[in-house]
């Protein structure tokens, strides 16, 4: 298995609230911004969100990592960090 | 049988514009099928024929504007080899678009015209609280999204020409970034692309290429079962079970509940659709009518209902330990799409204690009060682009929360983007509105006439709460409870709020 840089990652993450939010803008979140209340993504588009980061990523995504997924570094950092 | 006529859609809808037919002559239509897109000033609704026939004639093109009642299609006795099944109602409408396509000229041939005073059900006087939410609304927000997402039927801006070349392509426009003036398509910017698949031309119904997009599955992946190989929406939608599946591998406790659930569902989108919501609006233009349109339609629904209403406020805050634990466990080895948010039991709560309640479940009409016979609560969505709308959700009070969960995203994934149908629109007798993602603690609404209250969630958040003498920290909530003096008393509405406190401190009973 390849291994995801978190370079990857972030890309991955923008890329999955981007569809979402088609025209999120990430130039005013930065990574350690909480993207959630910047984009507007409530609760039912947050699940959303979680099922395409599983599904695209392959990983395994529980309810208890949901803090880790705060902002874009953490989520990147957290994608990374289960993938290895 | 009998003509298929432009339906009101909200009690303001003079005229609507036929966006797409999804039938053709000869197709036979299963009862509650979509077959037609109509576009009001406010909204794009998917229509359905309420009662099982042969389309035989479609009297209208796409883009006519036509007045509510104007024939569009005539109806004809279903042949006995009919299809009608069980399927969803779009994907029937689509299967049978296909299979009916030979016989087509027979039917057409032989059908007879029905007599022109027969009249649809779509037409009938609507239901009491038919009116209830006539917000309808389409906004800004959709036509951005349809710049970036393959939804709804095209309003792209592009001209027939590039439209033709696209379609002969086997591109959708949506997927397309317009280069030209305003984020027009050009014919450069679809003859640059890439054919999908490959360079080899996917045969695929219209309908199945935009389901497609919406479960986000692959066309080239998927297995045509159509004529020549062309894939159909089944298809799709066989492939979207597949890949759930795929997932329940990696999440096996989901994989025991899930099959459960979709046979039961028979909502067309029963396989959890990813939610790919619309955009922030652009600004100006035909967006910005609509914008101005569904303002308009809000500021006259709610100021009649502050200048003919008493409203009465109640509020009570409600201990979710019990609920949120509740949630915690069902989560855990449940596939992200499969899982329930708070939102799914406060509305089982508000479903249940509105049957224990009839007084509050009904209309004010005539000046008196009027119970429904089943609880269809109206769920106030908020669209990116500001506005709101408050599709249905029908006999609310017997859906199980993951059910509920499951027609909540799809209501509100659709609502945002412009793809609800008619009578997901119509027949709310009790609104609720949860204000929790937008972070206050409570909510204290206007009543949607002719309904007679409106409960309202603010945020979960954690207090300092006393319980058995001692003082912990728990998740709460602010439910509360708009009231028309007109109809009842401050008493049945705190019975209410009592019932839906009570039913949240034992969620497994509302699973059950």
């Amino acid at each position: 298995m390849n291994a995801m840089t978190r370079t990857t990652a972030y890309e991955i993450v923008q890329d999955a609230i981007r569809e979402i939010v088609p025209d999120a803008d990430f130039s005013a979140v930065g990574p350690d911004d909480k993207y959630r209340e910047a984009l507007e993504i409530d609760s039912l588009d947050f699940e959303s969100l979680v099922e395409l980061l599983a599904e695209r990523t392959g990983l395994r995504i529980d309810e208890d990592d949901y803090p880790r997924l705060t902002t874009l570094g953490d989520a990147a950092d957290f994608l990374a960090e289960r993938q290895s | 049988m009998g003509e298929f006529r432009m339906p009101a859609l909200g009690a303001d809808m003079v005229e609507g514009t036929l966006t797409e037919w999804l039938v053709k002559p000869g197709d036979v239509v299963a009862k509650g099928a979509v077959i037609a897109v109509i576009e009001t000033s406010k909204s794009d609704i998917e229509v359905e024929v309420f009662e099982a026939g042969t389309v035989t004639r479609l009297l209208a093109e796409p883009g006519d504007v036509l007045p509510v009642g104007a024939p569009l299609a005539v109806i004809g006795e279903a042949v006995e080899s009919a299809p009608v099944e069980s399927a969803p109602a779009e994907s029937a409408a689509v299967q049978s678009a296909e299979v009916a396509a030979a016989p087509a000229a027979e039917t057409v041939s032989a059908a007879t015209e029905p007599p022109a005073s027969t009249v649809p059900a779509a037409v009938e006087a609507p239901p009491p609280g038919a009116g209830v939410a006539p917000l309808p609304v389409r906004t800004e927000v959709d036509a951005s999204a349809q710049a970036t997402r393959p939804a709804g039927p095209p309003h792209l801006e592009a001209g027939p020409l590039v439209r033709h070349l696209a379609h002969e392509r086997g591109i959708d426009l949506a997927t397309v970034h317009g280069t030209g003036r305003g984020g027009r398509v050009t014919r450069a910017d679809v003859e640059q692309l890439p054919p999908p698949g490959n360079g080899i031309r996917i045969r695929a119904t219209p309908y199945a290429r935009r389901l497609a997009a919406e479960l986000r599955v692959e066309l080239a992946t998927v297995h045509g079962t159509g004529r020549d190989g062309a894939i159909r929406a089944a298809d799709v939608r066989g492939a979207s079970a597949r890949r759930h599946e795929e997932e329940a591998v990696r999440y096996p406790a989901a994989h025991k509940k899930a099959p459960e659930r979709r046979g039961t569902d028979r909502t067309p989108q029963a396989a959890p659709a990813p939610t790919v919501t619309a955009g922030r609006p652009a600004q100006g233009g035909a967006s910005g009518r609509r914008t101005a349109a569904m303002r308009r339609a809000i500021a006259e629904l709610m100021s009649r209902s502050k200048r003919e209403v008493p409203h009465y406020y109640l509020s009570t805050t409600i201990d979710l330990t019990a609920a949120t634990q509740w949630l915690h466990r069902a989560n855990r080895d449940r596939a992200p799409g499969e899982r329930l948010v708070p939102a799914a039991l406060l509305l089982a709560a508000t479903a249940r204690a509105a049957r224990e309640v009839p007084e509050l479940n009904g209309f004010w009409q005539e000046d008196a009060f009027v119970p429904a016979d089943a609880v269809h609560l109206a769920v106030a969505v908020s669209l990116r682009g500001g506005g709101l709308l408050t599709p249905v959700i029908h006999d609310a009070d017997r859906l199980s929360p993951q059910d509920l969960m499951a027609r909540l995203k799809d209501l509100v994934q659709r609502a945002r983007r412009g793809r609800l149908r008619a009578s997901e629109l119509s027949g709310g007798t009790l609104t609720v509105s949860n204000l929790g993602d937008q972070g206050v603690e409570s909510v204290l609404g206007v009543i949607h006439p002719p309904q007679v209250a409106l409960a309202g969630f603010g945020a979960v958040v954690e207090r300092p709460w006393a319980y058995d003498g001692m003082l912990g920290v728990r998740p709460v909530v602010t439910a509360t409870l708009s009231g028309d003096h007109r109809a009842t008393d401050g008493a049945v509405g705190a019975r209410f709020l009592t019932a839906v406190d009570r039913l949240l401190q034992n969620p497994e009973g509302l699973a059950s």
